[in-house]
């Protein structure tokens, strides 16, 4: 599997963000996508979801599933968690694992195994409310493993985490590059992947 | 195909259930349009029993509106509106499923509660079960004309009011054959199926249209 960019440009409010952008990432590595504020981070990622229209160039990820797009096969993990403050941690990843993995696969793991990956067994029946910020975050981490899709955007994945969290998520990465999945994440902090592939983006013209 | 958007109505109606609430407060607003009435329009019964198909409608009306403005922004906010982009559930299903869930937390009690009001405005019998037949097949049909305006504000911080300012044109047509089969019911020169017929098609046709306009919205605002 490998996920190829070519020529990609994308802007936003009138004002070209992405300028010709090439890249391609192969299956089992990890992208760091570093920047200045400004500097398109969060708009590529978008951009790559198909949540923001691309003005040219192509984004194709070769070899996965041939009917799902390549929305069908990536999660997208940006400043919102995505959860119902009112439903618990539980019934939040349940409904997740359930609408975005639709043909199951035996790389997505349980509720109960991503939650504890994730080190909140003891939090899963309380209000995802009450949690705390980095627990907040930890739940939306554990999003991603309940439903296995290979591709994950990662937009700032480790804000608000502690050190044994980061370690974790970091380990949970690696097992995720390991089953043959592909990462590009957008951090200005280090993510503990020795093997990832850099790209700076350039400063905001 | 079936199981993910089970899943969303089940979500849908839980968060409605313990944010409480918005089904409950629909209530209590409706309650409150069809009691301060006879203060406007003074107490006299045949007054009340000939324009309380009308009140009850107009309650109906503002109390689905009052409920629908955060629909999609609570979604937006939290980021799931992002991730419903991503699945190979297409939007305008979980757009309609989300309105299916979301008449059943807030529209399905006014038509339950429509009944007791109506007895506040001396209505008989035969008008009490008109308004509620009237109001079972046209709620639906204001919330998904309601979700599209609910889409199209899901950007606007407060849009309650752009969105009643969008969606209260467009909700004329159901007004119209609601009341006129409310009030054909209870007697009249008019027959009952007629308007009934046709609010009952106004709404398989807002079931089949307003999906999609709602999605094309979110699509659109989502860039």
């Amino acid at each position: 599997m490998r996920l190829s960019v070519d020529d990609l440009c994308v802007s936003r409010g009138g004002r070209l963000v992405l300028d010709r952008l090439s890249f391609s990432v192969c299956a089992g590595q990890a992208l760091v996508v570093t920047g200045p504020n400004g500097a398109g981070k969060s708009t590529l990622l978008r951009a790559l979801a198909g949540l923001l229209p691309r003005a040219s160039g192509g984004v194709a990820l070769a070899g996965g599933a041939p009917e799902a797009e390549l929305a069908q096969q990536a999660h997208y993990l940006a400043h919102s968690d995505g959860m119902k403050a009112a439903l618990t941690v539980e019934e939040n990843l349940d409904f997740w694992s359930r609408y975005l993995a639709q043909a199951p696969d035996r790389r997505s793991r349980s509720v109960e195994a991503a939650l504890g990956v994730v080190g909140l067994g003891h939090v899963a029946s309380a209000p995802f409310g009450v949690l705390s910020a980095g627990q907040k975050r930890r739940a939306a981490l554990a999003r991603l493993l309940v439903a296995f899709r290979p591709l994950w955007l990662l937009d700032e994945p480790l804000t608000a985490l502690d050190r044994a969290s980061r370690e974790k998520f970091a380990a949970a990465m690696r097992d995720h590059c390991a089953q043959g999945g592909l990462i590009v994440a957008a951090t200005h902090e280090p993510l503990g992947l020795d093997e990832a592939k850099e790209l700076a983006l350039g400063s905001a013209g | 195909m079936s199981s993910p958007l089970a899943e969303l109505f089940l979500r849908e109606w839980r968060v409605a259930r313990r944010i409480g609430g918005s089904g409950a407060m629909g209530v209590v607003f409706f309650l409150t349009l069809v009691a301060i009435v006879p203060f406007a329009v003074g107490p006299d019964p045949h007054l009340l029993a000939r324009i309380g198909p009308a009140i009850l409608w107009i309650a109906a009306l503002l109390a689905t509106l009052l409920c629908l403005d955060r629909l999609f922004q609570a979604d937006a906010e939290d980021g799931s509106l992002d991730l419903f982009h991503l699945s190979e559930t297409p939007l305008e299903l979980a757009v309609l499923v989300k309105c299916a869930a979301h008449w059943a937390a807030t529209g399905l009690p006014l038509v339950l509660a429509a009944p007791f009001l109506g007895l506040m405005l001396q209505q008989e019998t035969m008008a009490l079960l008109g308004v509620v037949a009237t109001l079972l097949v046209g709620t639906p049909a204001l919330t998904l004309i309601g979700a599209i305006g609910a889409a199209a504000t899901v950007t606007v911080r407060r849009g309650g009011l752009l969105m009643a300012l969008l969606v209260l044109p467009l909700t004329i047509p159901v007004l119209i054959f609601g009341v006129s089969a409310a009030e054909a019911a209870s007697g009249g020169t008019v027959p009952f199926y007629a308007p009934f017929v046709i609010l009952c098609a106004i709404t398989l046709a807002a079931l089949a249209l307003c999906p999609f306009a709602a999605a094309a919205a979110l699509r659109y605002l989502g860039e």
